[in-house]
């Protein structure tokens, strides 16, 4: 367990760093280096490639769509119970013919699993616990129990033991041709029960009251569902290891709903992404010697998942920062266009041009600071410097105009804040000294409709609650 | 599964929805006690009780959601499971997860799902009547939003287009003017006449005693029995409402009251159809 870990920094490390870990490499654990091993990975020659890289893909492939139901149906930690659950039936499966004999390590440890879904079932209905306190309890226990048997069984002095530790955490390299026969059979399945029962399976996960209203035998679809589910997490242990294939369920469709608002294109997404996940897993622990592939599997997921969290374009944090900032520098603009009103209602609209420390004590900012402003305005097309020197540093003495658009803009803004004021005074019933600071931020996200309502409401106002002209976009022009 | 013209001949005849005796139990707690129910085709039919009267039970329970302890539940004639595409249902709003990926064309098409059968897509006829239905909420430009974008209000909208797409003759709603904005409330009453003209027949589940009377000919009054069954104006006394809300009669229900009594004494061939 300890040289497993270890195996796995230092693989870590060796994506990192590939010269420094190439130069660590030689003599130490493996006789090729790692870039003769990805060669080798990539030209699919050996057989032994081809069986873990398909093999990883239909795992994937399964999981992905299936744990996509799982996640919309709030059942994540479901996956996670019945994936632990099957171990005891592995290791029955295992002492069955004291080989691993996949066929009889299926049957095991899919009646376990059902089992443990059964028993969380059970405790749900006769005791006032709630699931997720069942769930924990049978992963627990069964998991425990599992952990007992394989340990007894590889104390005993049997024949073919070797492979009963790769169910924990995953080897691809250790999937035999019957295991692939055995895959590509629950994938074909899978992939059949979804597409004859795509709009049942839809319903039953959205609403499943409606769903039986429309007479939809919404048992059996369940439990068709956790029997795929089963099968898929029965025929994955081998690759990607008892501890780590529920993740292989969630953060698939984690990642894919993050990206669509559509349930289709979530399963196709979960797959694709499970898919590659797996391809990525077997890739990274073909690299060198002993690397159990699971956790690989899951590194891949993990970073696709954090991508579409990063990246996302609906939801993504990243476009979400970029949206906020863009608000903000128009919120700013605005703000700035407001306060050369204000300069104008200082001179009784007398004036035009303006100088750009007037502006900085009217803003309460710097010169520096008011002369980005300035510049951002012009850019925006919506002010005019009137000094030549356009490219140098301005001085407070600097002077500048607002162009028609501009003024047309800072004029909506006031009329926004203004309006905006007396609609809280008169129709909400606000004080009149509370609605400055509301009025200074919701006057940015006034759409026109909305004005114009509040306007119609208000019956065309003339003055704020403190008296000033609120202006009218056809009476007041530059 | 079933069309419509093999249920004709008996359907005729038959009530939309009869109870019998029906005693339904949550883990051996009875919720509703021998209830006998006879809904003439095209009420409007106001299920109306306390909180924990039994409402949305009873609603379940006619649908086949729950099991029944004793008696029988008949639904033109017939048991639930044989009338099936005879009955649209709007569950209540609080009942799913309005994250899921799906958006509001998508949730309506359900609504198609019942006569579909096993094994087929909806087809291009359901999508136009899925959008039709729709447009009979005003939700056109919502369709391809997500749901969990829309208010609570579209939200009720779009369920009510579900049970619209199901095109039924009797239709079940869980308390679909909770959290409804008053445009909404009122574009929902006016769809409900409709149907009810059409020859449909509806049973409402409803909290608020105010609009009551307003919107409902018929009123069940339901205190986990039947306290009180029939036409708007015998139902809708004080003394039935006492004994629905025992003790808990306020003075909003004597509003209510006085408010429904104004109702009768004018002309009430004003308010209906």
């Amino acid at each position: 367990m300890n040289r497993a870990g270890k195996q796995i920094l230092f693989t870590l490390a060796l994506l990192a760093l590939p010269i420094l870990a190439h130069a660590a490499k030689i003599g130490d654990i493996s006789e090729t280096s790692w870039t003769e091993q990805a060669i080798d990975f990539f030209s699919f020659q050996q057989p032994i490639i081809r069986t873990a890289l398909i093999g990883t893909l239909l795992i994937g492939f399964c999981c992905g769509i299936l744990g996509s139901f799982l996640v919309v149906r709030k059942l994540s930690l479901l996956g996670d119970t019945l994936s632990h659950a099957v171990l005891p039936g592995v290791a029955m499966g295992f002492l069955w013919n004291a080989s691993k004999d996949p066929w009889a390590i299926f049957v095991g440890a899919t009646a376990a699993g059902i089992l443990g879904v059964a028993l969380v079932g059970w405790i749900k209905q006769t005791t006032h616990l709630k699931e997720d306190s069942a769930m924990g309890m049978v992963l627990a226990g069964f998991y425990g129990v599992g952990i007992c048997m394989t340990t007894v069984i590889q104390n005993l002095a049997m024949g073919n033991k070797s492979g009963l530790d790769k169910f924990f955490f995953g080897q691809a390299a250790a999937l035999s041709s019957g295991d692939i026969r055995l895959l590509g059979i629950i994938s074909l399945i899978t992939v059949v029960v979804i597409l004859l029962f795509y709009k049942e399976f839809l319903v039953i996960s959205f609403d499943i009251g409606f769903a039986q209203a429309l007479g939809m035998p919404v048992k059996i679809l369940h439990y068709a569902l956790m029997a795929l589910l089963t099968f898929a997490v029965v025929v994955s242990l081998q690759a990607v290891g008892v501890v780590l294939v529920s993740a292989l369920l969630i953060t698939p469709a984690a990642a894919a709903f993050l990206l669509t608002d559509r349930m289709h294109w979530m399963l196709v997404l979960a797959a694709v992404f499970g898919m590659l996940s797996g391809a990525i897993g077997a890739f990274v622990s073909y690299l060198s010697n002993n690397l159990p592939t699971g956790p690989f599997i899951v590194l891949g997921a993990t970073s696709i998942f954090l991508l579409a969290l990063l990246f996302g374009p609906r939801h993504g944090l990243l476009p979400k920062i970029l949206r906020r900032r863009k608000q903000r520098k128009r919120i700013a603009l605005e703000n700035t266009l407001k306060a050369v009103f204000h300069l104008n209602e200082n001179s009784q609209f007398t004036k035009r041009a303006f100088e750009a420390g007037k502006l900085a004590t009217e803003r309460n900012a710097s010169l520096h600071e008011t002369e980005a402003e300035i510049r951002n305005l012009v850019k925006a097309g919506m002010a005019l410097r009137l000094d030549t020197a356009n490219g140098t540093k301005m001085s407070g003495k600097a002077q500048f105009e607002l162009t028609k658009p501009g003024w047309y803009r800072a004029c909506e803004i006031v009329r926004n804040h203004r309006l905006w004021e007396l609609y809280l005074t008169n129709a909400a019933q606000y004080q009149t000294d509370h609605v400055h600071d509301d009025a200074e931020d919701t006057e940015h996200h006034l759409g026109e409709d909305i004005v114009l309502r509040i306007e119609a409401r208000l019956k065309n106002p003339i003055h704020d609650p403190h008296g000033k002209l609120i202006p009218n976009r056809d009476a007041i022009k530059p | 599964m079933q069309s419509s013209s093999t249920t004709q001949t008996n359907s005729k005849s038959a009530a939309p929805l009869e109870v019998h005796d029906l005693t339904v139990a949550y883990t051996k707690r009875p919720v509703l006690y021998g209830i006998d129910l006879k809904v003439p085709k095209g009420s409007i039919v106001g299920v109306v009780g306390p909180n924990g009267a039994g409402k949305s039970t009873l609603i379940k329970a006619i649908m086949g959601l729950l099991p029944v302890s004793s008696g029988w539940i008949k639904v033109f004639g017939k048991p639930f499971k044989k009338a099936v595409t005879r009955i649209g249902y709007v569950p209540q709003r609080e009942s799913v997860d309005w994250d899921f990926p799906v958006n509001a064309l998508d949730v309506v098409l359900m609504g198609r799902y019942g006569r579909l059968g096993p094994f087929k897509r909806p087809s291009k006829a359901d999508k136009e009547i899925a959008m039709s239905c729709l447009e009979k909420v005003k939700m056109t430009s919502y369709a391809t939003r997500q749901i969990s974008n829309l208010s609570g209000g579209q939200q009720q909208r779009v369920f009510l287009a579900r049970a619209l797409a199901q095109e039924s003759d009797l239709y079940l709603m869980d308390e679909p003017f909770v959290g409804v904005d008053a445009t909404t409330e009122a574009a929902i009453i006016e769809i409900l006449r409709e149907l009810q003209a059409q020859g449909k027949t509806l049973i409402v589940v409803h909290h608020d005693l105010t609009t009551a009377p307003e919107y409902f000919d018929r009123i069940l009054l339901l205190n986990m029995r039947v306290v009180a069954y029939g036409k708007t104006a015998d139902v809708f006394t004080f003394e039935n409402l006492q004994n629905a809300y025992g003790g808990r009669l306020s003075i909003l229900s004597e509003v209510a009251l006085s408010r429904a009594r104004k109702k009768f004494d004018g002309d009430t061939r004003d308010n209906v159809g």
